[in-house]
């Protein structure tokens, strides 16, 4: 036992949901009858949640903030909608009608923000009336009809990373590549850490031989994965969407972790006035975090409209509900201050997984809907509990800030 | 058994939390009709020890009995002990501001007809009870109108109201002045006379000595020393020395000073309150202070000096209306707390938790917190800088943690006070505001801090120190302004003032 932590790197508990998502993925393989694990599956896992969990990325930083933000579904349908109809009815390339629909994503992402930090009204109540709002405009603008995307936006939404080179790997190169990249990185990584580990006075390093076990673990299980994506048939790979997920997700959590403004986020999450007396600029940091949210709902949206071919009226329906949802199973609290992107994206895996599972195991959306709420409601209550019984936070604080990503 | 004079004793009591033994076999005796007084350092086991007796760590937990009237009690919670007459009174209220005087005080004890709240009798009940502790104010009136004097004399209402037997008070006087301490300690010798028994536990010893019957000193989880005493003829040394187990020849620390040129000047500041329009919170202050020189701010509770503080700290507090404030000789418009800090002002607020730190932080985050961008690596924060700082400090001001990992939430009051310094020391500033800086902390800490503002002196820096308390300004600071109402009522150099003549200009208008 004492090993196992050891590998690990601390608190057991701490990898609940990380232990929950393998043992979810396992046991919907074998119930299935082996179709979880097919590289035409996670490839369209990834994929068909990108967007869901590019939403979440920017949701963490509103919750940790201490608000939610419950327009970013119509704001993703909403910015789609635009880019669809500026490239249809107005001609405009397709690059063009991308950046129009960033463009309207931080104009939204200010209006919000103006609402919460000049106002102060909360951000429950103004992104309430976004909310409706740009749901009725994608339905105004629509005329309720769906529209179709420009062609060249299916790379993004559905495409797959190139294949090159010679063909004795037996997988696509370039996903094969990306996972080395990945193990490298990740053992880079956990030396420096473990490194700085050993300079912290008072501090616990882990004994180098646990830190290799951790490379060898994880490098396998990327190589696995790498595997998995790499060797389906053929023209299909690591999902472009994939990609784009891999990379926000390393730009937010240097963000969070490894910027001033990141700092500043927690800072004003965990105490308003304290932050501010340190300062922290804190209705600028308001500003900024809800007009990357809706960035980033831009981003979600032009992803999902390239994978749907066509931008419909409904389109990020509830989406808000999920990426609130992978925060909160993530383990961050709301009342602010606590969370992290790596075990948000965890929660948003354990969402998209259970999702998938239940399908390919037939059950109905209905009961699928049902057990997610169940899952969210254990998954939140045990973390509370654990709180409470006056132990650390099981999943808030899943892999220390000081900790860097894994890939793959 | 317990003998019948004792209402309360506590055998034997050991608490040990993961990694932790916060009390050790700890005894506590207390007799019927009396004031009780526990002193220790903070982190001693005072609270734990309290937690323990109102059952907030349930029976089971700890080891050691607990003989309560001469009955053993084994209380799974607060609602258990509460029926047995013991009532704790926290440091922090636990008031609702938004409810009135009578809902707070039959707050969970409502008293219904049919499932219906009777406001006629609790209303009358209520005005018997603040007559009980001389309070005349309408039972209707909002907790969040009253002072913090008032709010506290309504908890010990809202406790009698509980039939209380025994009342225990957790550094009662902490935020009140001068003027309600003396008020609420007149109040705890009247409930002794009908009965009811009090603990109190207390940083200021001239309360402890003034109206203990007995006084129990706790160091380290463990009981040091318990004996009777006279109220009035208590040796406060004695006590401190068993505190900290260390005789302090000198509260104070001897320093002599070196003032420099005066580099922060500030004219003429008015400062409007931003809820109550015309109300001016500051009115023509006017003050300087130099370098190397330590200036205290004497004031009773109320009087503006934290507002003065904030709002010259980037106006962080009130509405600016004019006044104008130099450093080094040039006029600074400092508009933003941001601006503040780059023109080399710091300020530690009066209230750590809640001002102060962010409790869910680290010490490491929290050091660097107030100038990040000493710890950047171009767009990135460096984390060995920033652990370079943060052990650079934690040594320095010997900040007592196993880890600078741990949260600030962890640490005892001194060593949180320690982290918040190391923070404003951190910015290199020229000139340092601190708001109380040694409220709540006890003695042995307090003298670190003492120690640690003279040094700050001797680098050349400015001090500027606000401080309810008389002896610790005139035993610290080189030069002392009074404040009254927001006005500057006068200015004393330390070594010809004392507590009378700074009290006489605390109380009067500039104009008297």
């Amino acid at each position: 036992m004492k090993t196992i932590k050891q590998v690990l790197g601390g608190d057991l508990r701490q990898y609940t949901m990380v232990l929950a998502l393998a043992v979810l993925i396992i046991v919907f393989n074998v119930i299935s009858g082996g179709r979880m694990l097919t590289p035409s599956n996670f490839q369209n896992l990834l994929s068909g949640n990108a967007y869901v969990l590019i939403l979440a990325l920017g949701m963490l930083m509103v919750i940790v903030i201490g608000q939610i933000d419950l327009s970013v579904g119509s704001v993703a349908g909403f910015s789609g909608m635009v880019m669809a109809l500026a490239a249809r009815d107005y001609n405009l390339p397709w690059w063009l009608a991308v950046l129009l629909a960033l463009a309207i994503g931080a104009v939204v992402g200010a209006w919000n923000g103006f609402f919460v930090a000049k106002l102060g009204i909360p951000g429950f109540i103004t992104t309430l009336g976004s909310w409706m709002m740009f749901r009725g405009l994608v339905i105004w603008i629509s005329q309720s009809i769906s529209v179709p995307a420009p062609e060249e936006l299916r790379f993004f939404g559905a495409g797959y990373l190139p294949e090159w080179g010679p063909t004795f790997t037996g997988m696509n190169n370039s996903t094969l590549v990306l996972g080395l990249i990945g193990i490298v990185c990740f053992a880079y990584f956990q030396l420096k850490n473990h490194k700085r580990q050993g300079e912290i006075a008072g501090g616990v390093q882990d004994p180098m031989w646990a830190v290799v076990t951790r490379i060898v673990l994880v490098s396998a299980l990327i190589g696995y994965f790498t595997w998995l994506y790499g060797s389906g048939r053929a023209g299909t790979s690591f999902p472009i969407p994939g990609l784009i997920l891999l990379i926000l997700i390393i730009i937010y959590h240097t963000l969070t972790q490894r910027t001033t403004f990141g700092r500043h986020v927690y800072a004003v999450g965990g105490n308003k006035n304290a932050a501010a007396l340190s300062g922290v600029n804190v209705s600028r940091t308001y500003f900024l975090t809800f007009m990357n949210m809706s960035m980033l709902a831009a981003v979600a949206g032009i992803l999902f409209v390239g994978r749907a071919t066509a931008a419909g009226p409904a389109d990020g329906t509830s989406w808000e509900m999920d990426a609130i949802a992978s925060v909160f199973i993530g383990g961050a609290a709301v009342s602010g201050g606590v969370g992290t992107i790596i075990a948000t994206m965890v929660g948003g895996l354990v969402m998209a997984v259970l999702n998938n599972g239940l399908m390919l195991m037939g059950v109905g959306s209905d009961k699928t809907q049902v057990i997610k709420g169940l899952v969210l409601l254990a998954a939140v209550a045990f973390d509370v509990y654990n709180k409470s019984a006056g132990r650390p936070s099981i999943i808030g604080r899943l892999f220390g800030s000081g900790e860097e990503k894994k890939e793959g | 058994m317990a003998s019948n004079s004792l209402i309360l004793e506590m055998r034997g009591i050991t608490k040990e939390f993961p990694g932790v033994k916060a009390l050790d076999n700890v005894t506590l005796k207390v007799d019927n009709d009396s004031i009780h007084s526990i002193c220790g350092e903070n982190g001693a086991g005072k609270s734990t020890l309290m937690k323990v007796l109102s059952g907030v760590y349930p029976y089971g937990t700890y080891e050691g009995s607990i003989f309560f009237q001469g009955q053993e009690m084994r209380f799974k919670n607060i609602k258990e002990s509460e029926s047995a007459g013991i009532v704790i009174i926290h440091q922090e209220l636990t008031m609702i501001p938004e409810l009135s005087v009578t809902e707070n005080i039959f707050m969970g004890n409502e008293i219904t007809n049919n499932g219906l709240i009777n406001w006629h009798e609790e209303r009358r009940r209520t005005v018997d009870l603040l007559e009980k502790v001389g309070l005349n104010i309408d039972p209707d009136t909002l907790i969040k109108h009253m002072g913090v004097g008032q709010q506290q004399l309504v908890e010990i209402a809202k406790a009698l109201s509980k039939n209380v037997k025994l009342l225990i008070l957790d550094e009662p006087t902490s935020a009140l002045n001068e003027d309600d301490s003396a008020n609420l300690l007149e109040l705890m010798r009247g409930l002794k006379k009908d009965g009811i028994t009090c603990i109190m536990i207390s940083h200021k010893l001239n309360e402890i000595a003034a109206i203990s019957d007995a006084v129990t000193v706790i160091r380290d989880g463990q009981t040091v020393e318990s004996y009777e005493v006279v109220a009035g003829q208590v040796d406060e040394d004695k006590i401190i020395r068993s505190m900290v187990g260390r005789s302090i020849e000198n509260r104070y620390p001897e320093h002599e000073s070196h003032p420099g040129d005066i580099i922060f000047e500030v004219s003429n500041w008015c400062v409007e309150d931003a809820e109550v329009s015309g109300k001016m919170l500051c009115k023509n202050s006017s003050f300087n202070v130099r370098a190397g020189e330590i200036v205290g701010f004497a004031g009773l509770m109320g009087a503006g000096r934290t507002e003065l503080m904030r709002s010259l700290f980037g106006r962080n507090f009130g509405i600016y209306k004019s006044g104008t404030i130099k450093i080094h000789g040039k006029e600074v418009e400092l508009t933003s707390v941001e601006s503040a800090i780059e023109h080399g002002i710091a300020y530690v607020p009066e209230d750590r938790k809640t001002l102060g730190l962010n409790l869910l932080d680290s010490i490491r985050k929290t050091i660097v917190a107030a100038d990040l961008k000493k710890i950047l690596s171009g767009w990135l924060l460096n984390p060995d800088k920033e652990l370079a700082a943060a052990e650079e400090y934690r040594k320095a001001l010997r900040i007592k943690t196993a880890s600078v990992d741990v949260g600030v939430n962890t640490l005892s009051g001194g060593n949180q006070q320690k982290v918040v310094l190391s923070k404003w020391m951190f910015t290199e500033p020229d000139v340092l505001i601190l708001d109380e800086p040694t409220r709540g902390i006890d003695v042995g800490a307090k003298y670190e801090i003492y120690k640690l503002i003279h040094e700050l002196a001797d680098q050349g820096k400015a001090v500027i120190m606000v401080s309810s308390e008389l002896p610790e300004l005139l035993g610290v600071v080189d030069r002392i302004y009074t404040i009254f109402e927001g006005t500057i009522t006068g200015e004393l150099p330390a070594s010809e003032a004392d507590q009378e003549s700074l009290m006489k200009r605390m109380t009067v208008t500039s104009a008297a």
